[in-house]
C-alpha cells in the first residue's frame, strides 16, 4: 500500500478499500453533478422542463442515487467553460474527420497499410480525465483503446497506419495534444499549471515537448 | 423556406444513413479485429447526429433537441466503451492478427503481469490491474 503517501490517488485508494467491504458513499458535493444529469434526463424523457416536473424528477433522482450508489468520482474542481466550448467545437470538427478517415479507408483499400498497440503515459492522475482522454480519443480517427492501467494512467491504444517508430511518436504527441486540451478545460488546477508551464498559456495546437 | 428545410432535412437524413452503410463496409473490408473497432465506433456517431439532425429539422420540434441531446450523449459514453470491451477481450483471447502490428507494447505489460500474479489469482488492490474504465458519474 505504498500509494497512501500519494495525494492525488485517493480515488483510487478510496475504491481499493471499497473491496474489502467498506463501503464509500458520495457527498452530495461529489454527487451533484450526476443528479443534475438525471433530473435533465427525466425532463428530456418527458420534454417537460417545467419546475413541477422538475421537482418530481429531482425526488426521483434522488431515490435512484440512494437506491443503487457508485463509487464517488472525484471532481477536479476546476472548470473553464470557453476551453470546453473550444474542445467541443475541435471535437465536432474531428468526429467528421474520423469519419472521412474510416470512409476512405474503408473504400480505398489499401493492404500495406499497418497499425500498432502502442503505450501511452498520460500526465494527469485524475480518473475522469483518463476516461474522458479515452472517450475522445476514441471517437476521433485513427485510434482507440485496447487497455488501461489506471495506477500509472496509461492508455494503451491501437492506432491504425502505423508504419514506422516516428508514426508512434507522433502518435503519442496526438493524445498528449487531447489530453492538453482536456486539463485545460476540466484538469485540477495543480495539473493545468503544470501544463502552462510545459506548453505556453496558449491555447494553440502547439504540440508539447516530450 | 420550407422546401428548403426539407431538402436540408432529406440531405441530413441520406448522409446519416451513408455514415451507417460506411460503418458497415469497413466492417467487412477492414483486416483485423482491432481496425474494424475502428469502423464500428466512429462513422455511426456521425451518422447518428446527422440523421437525428435531419429528424429534427423534419418535424420542427424544439422540444426533441434535449432528447437528441441525451441520446447523442449516450452514444458518445457507450461507443467507446464498447470498442473497448471488444478490443480488449479480443486482445486477450489472441484474436488479433499480431503480424498487422508493427509495434505491440501492450504484450509485453500483459505476459509481465501473468507472471508476477498468475492470470487467475485476485489482483492485489495496489497492483497495476486491469482496470475496467471507470464509467462516468
Amino acid at each position: 500500500m505504498k500509494d497512501k503517501n500519494l495525494k492525488h490517488r485517493d480515488q483510487r485508494i478510496d475504491d481499493a478499500l471499497d473491496t474489502s467491504g467498506v463501503r464509500h458513499r458520495a457527498t452530495f458535493k461529489q454527487e451533484w453533478p450526476l443528479l443534475l444529469l438525471l433530473i435533465f434526463v427525466w425532463g428530456a424523457l418527458w420534454q417537460d422542463f417545467s419546475a413541477g416536473n422538475l421537482l418530481f424528477g429531482a425526488i426521483i433522482s434522488i431515490v435512484i442515487v440512494n437506491l443503487f450508489p457508485l463509487p464517488p468520482v472525484v471532481l477536479p474542481g476546476r472548470i473553464n467553460l470557453w476551453y470546453c466550448l473550444k474542445l467541443f467545437a475541435w471535437f465536432l470538427g474531428q468526429v467528421f474527420v474520423a469519419s472521412g478517415h474510416v470512409a476512405r479507408v474503408a473504400i480505398v483499400r489499401r493492404k500495406k497499410a499497418r497499425s500498432a498497440v502502442i503505450a501511452v503515459p498520460l500526465r494527469t492522475e485524475s480518473d475522469l480525465v483518463v476516461m474522458t482522454v479515452g472517450h475522445v480519443l476514441t471517437l476521433i480517427p485513427g485510434s482507440f483503446v485496447v487497455d488501461v492501467d489506471r495506477s500509472s494512467s496509461t492508455l494503451y491504444l491501437h492506432y491504425l497506419d502505423v508504419n514506422s517508430d516516428a508514426d508512434v511518436e507522433k502518435a503519442r504527441a496526438n493524445i498528449h495534444d487531447i489530453e492538453r486540451r482536456l486539463i485545460m478545460a476540466i484538469g485540477s488546477p495543480d495539473e493545468y499549471e503544470a501544463i502552462k508551464n510545459e506548453c505556453g498559456p496558449d491555447f494553440s495546437s502547439r504540440k508539447p515537448k516530450k | 423556406m420550407d422546401t428548403f428545410l426539407e431538402a436540408l432535412a432529406a440531405l441530413l437524413l441520406v448522409l446519416g444513413s451513408l455514415m451507417s452503410l460506411i460503418a458497415g463496409i469497413g466492417l467487412i473490408t477492414f483486416p483485423d479485429l482491432l481496425s474494424r473497432m475502428h469502423a464500428a465506433t466512429k462513422p455511426q456517431v456521425l451518422g447518428f447526429l446527422l440523421l437525428f439532425a435531419g429528424l429534427i429539422i423534419h418535424l420542427r420540434s424544439w422540444g426533441l433537441i434535449p432528447v437528441f441531446a441525451l441520446a447523442w450523449g449516450l452514444q458518445l459514453l457507450t461507443a467507446p466503451v464498447s470498442a473497448h470491451m471488444i478490443g480488449r477481450a479480443g486482445y486477450r483471447t489472441k484474436h488479433v492478427a499480431k503480424e498487422t502490428l508493427h509495434v505491440d507494447e501492450l504484450k509485453q505489460v500483459i505476459s509481465n503481469h501473468s507472471q508476477t500474479t498468475g492470470t487467475t489469482a485476485a489482483v492485489p488492490p495496489a497492483k497495476p490491474a486491469q482496470n475496467d474504465e471507470p464509467e462516468s458519474t
